[in-house]
């Protein structure tokens, strides 16, 4: 602008050189000039600094429509219609390839009665194969409960209802009470889904004492203490059909459970929980194939009493509590399991015919596993277990069915790799001595993929 | 609460177990900076316990027993909201037995509803990393969120104990004071930073440069929530070269390999900002957090 009106005044001066008359002449026509010139410089100025306002203006004007707008914006508007109460749904991809140096047909643990069905659902399988894919769907039902039902997809093409239940959440005191089928609270993994376990199967204890992983149709009471320490109490009845129980015809609740935790922090870094519980449950013609000392295949069959204690706890470290890069878990479980009733031998077809008497057994097995994850991606784990199988009295068949002196154990390694939260690839090698004699050397591949609403962080 | 038979029962039973105070209102903050605010509204009339400090990732946080027993107790539960406790927040509400704290309850606040939030997806995907589909939930890097979440919280600690409402509304009037000349000093302090490029490890500083007008030219991790990848720290190195940045900048809580990689290669310092009230020694509380956030960046002008 400035260029602009030198340049208009050096062209105003022009005709006054050509025209040049006399010394006043030039004089006035010069003041003219620099009159003149003086007009347009102060119009200019006075233009660029009602520009300069004009300007500043303009931005206080978008600073202020912005303070309005952001003053005046609501929250995020909320979905409408009808499928804004459309429930959480997750889905659990999982799948796996083993590589077992022993053929999982003659899969048992030496010593442990485990009924087919039970065996067939532990039991390792080579190859390809999905392990269990789940479909999860949960939301508050209405203010005073909460629903939810996983199903289960298992690489037989079978789907079962792993959990399905409705929850208080609005009861007073510190007292939430669960109906439906659920996995019950007795120790620490069983609780939990088999997606969030950090081996790829479960410990041999909870295969010996639970077929994996105990659930229950029934109702679940459970009490939070008003304290600065954690401090949990739960009761359950059920029905009680899942071994080590059996599906029964009966009034009244085949299976009952009681269980406690205890848990806090110490410190910033570190977070523990404890925990004892018992599951009572009352399997009636439990039945399980055997061999006997004749070496002959035989069934039995158990009616009684089934007590399994449970003592768990767990211990996570991480630089001042934060997980994200570093952490340290550490974990174990013992249980130890009580029956007594009556138990028929029967030789299947042989001569003797079935043979009725008494059966007692005290049984235990343990596990402690540790997990360190030393990249924010990369976790390493290592687990140790073994079974003790106790005593074992038959009554009147002791001479009859073997009581084989054999602990049955196993070692496991894995690593795993977890590019997001939502991500988990994991190789395992074990090595499972859980049947007398035999070394079975396991190596797993697996994927653990969750997609849909976002999972739990839980303990 | 408690019946009287079993009282005495329970005395001896937990006599090791402190119960939590009685008297003051329990108020169990997800993050240290609505701790802190709470405590500056509540005063005495409030006992505040923050599940998370600032050396933790709120998202990554576990639903531990401590936060189970603290969530039994509440009377208020301060949280952020868009999704940032999603992972822990809603079991603590499911197990532990509190009506109080349910979601729509006047227990349950959710600070996130009270501001305009940023970076709101028009789509979700989780190919995209972990995207809140409310919004960027880190909303405390920017005072003018504060001022608008401790407005809503004073009256909020007020319909949960009336008795105290005006007590509540005194200590905000006191606050709100402190705090709007303490954004105008900021706000002069910081003006030179107006217009800076930097680099983040995670995208939790948009509210701040919203405010004080920082450029965010890149990312360290290569998806929010997914962690630095050498081959995309090379990408953002690579980036660098054309479109320089002054900073790089990382939170309490994130691992600090990434930006040191970066400061060493790019030559520009890596900075380390409180994420929240506690997260350095000048960070005691809401105000010592800005100042510290401020020094700390004109310190890379120096």
């Amino acid at each position: 602008m400035r260029i602009y009106s030198t340049v208009l005044a050096a062209l105003l001066s022009i005709p006054a050189i050509a025209f040049a008359a006399d010394d006043a002449d030039l004089r006035a026509l010069r003041d003219e000039v620099a009159q003149l010139r003086a007009a347009y410089e102060k119009r200019i100025s006075d233009l660029e600094n009602r520009l300069v306002q004009a300007e500043a203006k303009a931005t206080s004007a978008e600073s202020a429509a912005t303070k309005a707008e952001m003053a005046a914006s609501t929250p995020a508007a909320t979905p409408t219609g009808a499928n804004a109460f459309n429930p959480d749904i997750s889905l659990i991809l999982s799948g796996q390839y083993s590589n077992l140096s022993q053929n999982p047909k003659d899969y048992h643990i030496t010593g442990f009665h485990l009924p087919g069905s039970v065996i067939d659902d532990i039991k390792p399988q080579r190859g390809f194969s999905l392990t269990e894919s789940e479909l999860g769907v949960s939301a508050n039902i209405d203010h005073l409960f909460y629903g939810a039902m996983n199903f289960s997809i298992h690489p037989d093409n079978t789907v079962s209802t792993e959990e399905a239940f409705v929850q208080t959440i609005s009861l007073p005191h510190g007292l939430t009470l669960k109906a439906g089928r659920y996995f019950s609270g007795i120790g620490y993994l069983n609780e939990q889904h088999s997606h969030t376990w950090d081996f790829v199967d479960p410990p041999l204890a909870y295969k010996a004492f639970l077929g994996g992983q105990f659930n229950n149709d029934g109702v679940q009471l459970r009490w939070l203490a008003p304290t600065d320490t954690f401090l949990e109490f739960g009761a359950e009845l059920g029905r009680g059909a899942s071994y080590p129980g059996t599906d029964r015809d009966k009034n009244g609740s085949g299976a009952s459970a009681l269980f406690a935790h205890v848990g806090g922090d110490l410190g910033v870094s570190n977070s523990w929980r404890a925990g004892l519980s018992l599951l009572a449950t009352s399997p009636h013609d439990r039945q399980w194939d055997d061999s006997d000392a004749a070496s002959v295949a035989v069934s039995n069959s158990f009616s009684g009493s089934s007590k399994l204690w449970i003592a768990d706890g767990v211990w996570k470290w991480a630089p001042n509590g934060n997980a994200t890069n570093t952490y340290v878990k550490l974990q174990g479980e013992y249980l130890r399991r009580i029956e007594s009733g009556d138990l028929t031998y029967d030789p299947n077809g042989a001569s003797l015919g079935p043979s009725a008497g008494r059966y007692a057994s005290t049984q235990s097995g343990w596990y402690v596993q540790t997990v360190y994850q030393f990249a924010p991606t990369w976790r390493v784990g290592l687990r140790g277990e073994r079974l003790d199988v106790g005593s074992v009295d038959y009554g009147i068949n002791n001479a009859a069915l073997l009581r084989p002196n054999y602990a049955p154990s196993s070692y496991a390694v894995m690593l795993d790799y977890n590019p997001s939260e939502f991500s988990r690839i994991r190789l395992q090698f074990a090595q499972d001595k859980s049947i007398q004699g035999m070394t079975d050397n396991q190596i797993f591949l697996q994927y653990q993929m969750s997609l849909g609403a976002h999972g739990a962080h839980k303990f | 609460m408690v019946n009287k038979p079993i009282k005495p029962l329970l005395a001896l039973a937990f006599a090791t177990f402190a119960l939590p105070a009685l008297a003051a209102l329990n108020v169990l903050a997800c993050e240290p900076e609505w701790g802190a605010l709470a405590e500056a509204l509540g005063g005495d009339k409030v006992s505040v316990y923050s599940a998370t400090n600032a050396f933790q990732d709120p998202h990554h946080v576990q639903a531990k027993p401590s936060l189970l027993a603290k969530a039994r107790s509440a009377d208020l539960v301060v949280c952020t909201g868009s999704q940032l406790e999603i992972g822990w927040l809603p079991i603590l509400q499911q197990q532990a037995g509190n009506s109080k704290i349910q979601v729509g309850q006047p227990g349950c606040f959710e600070a996130a509803k009270l501001v305009h939030l940023l970076e709101v997806p028009s789509s979700v995907d989780r190919s995209l990393g972990d995207v809140h589909p409310g919004g960027n939930p880190h909303i405390q890097t920017d005072p003018r969120n504060i001022a608008l979440v401790a407005d809503a919280l004073a009256k909020r600690l007020a319909e949960i104990d009336p008795a105290n409402g005006t007590y509540y509304q005194d200590n905000y009037k006191a606050f709100a004071e402190r705090w709007k000349a303490a954004i105008a000093n900021w706000e002069r302090q910081a003006a030179p930073l107006r217009g800076m490029n930097i680099v983040v490890h995670h995208k939790a500083f948009v509210y701040l440069e919203n405010w004080l007008g920082l450029q965010e030219v890149a990312t360290l991790e290569p998806k929010p929530g997914v962690e630095p990848t050498s081959a995309h720290l090379s990408e953002v190195l690579a980036q660098l070269q054309r479109q320089p940045a002054r900073a790089v900048i990382r939170s309490t809580y994130n691992d600090s390999r990434g930006s040191e990689w970066l400061s060493e290669r790019a030559k520009i310092p890596a900075v380390l900002l409180p994420a929240t009230v506690g997260g350095s020694d000048r960070a005691k509380d809401l105000f010592g957090f800005f100042d510290d956030t401020i020094q700390r960046l004109l310190a890379v002008l120096k």
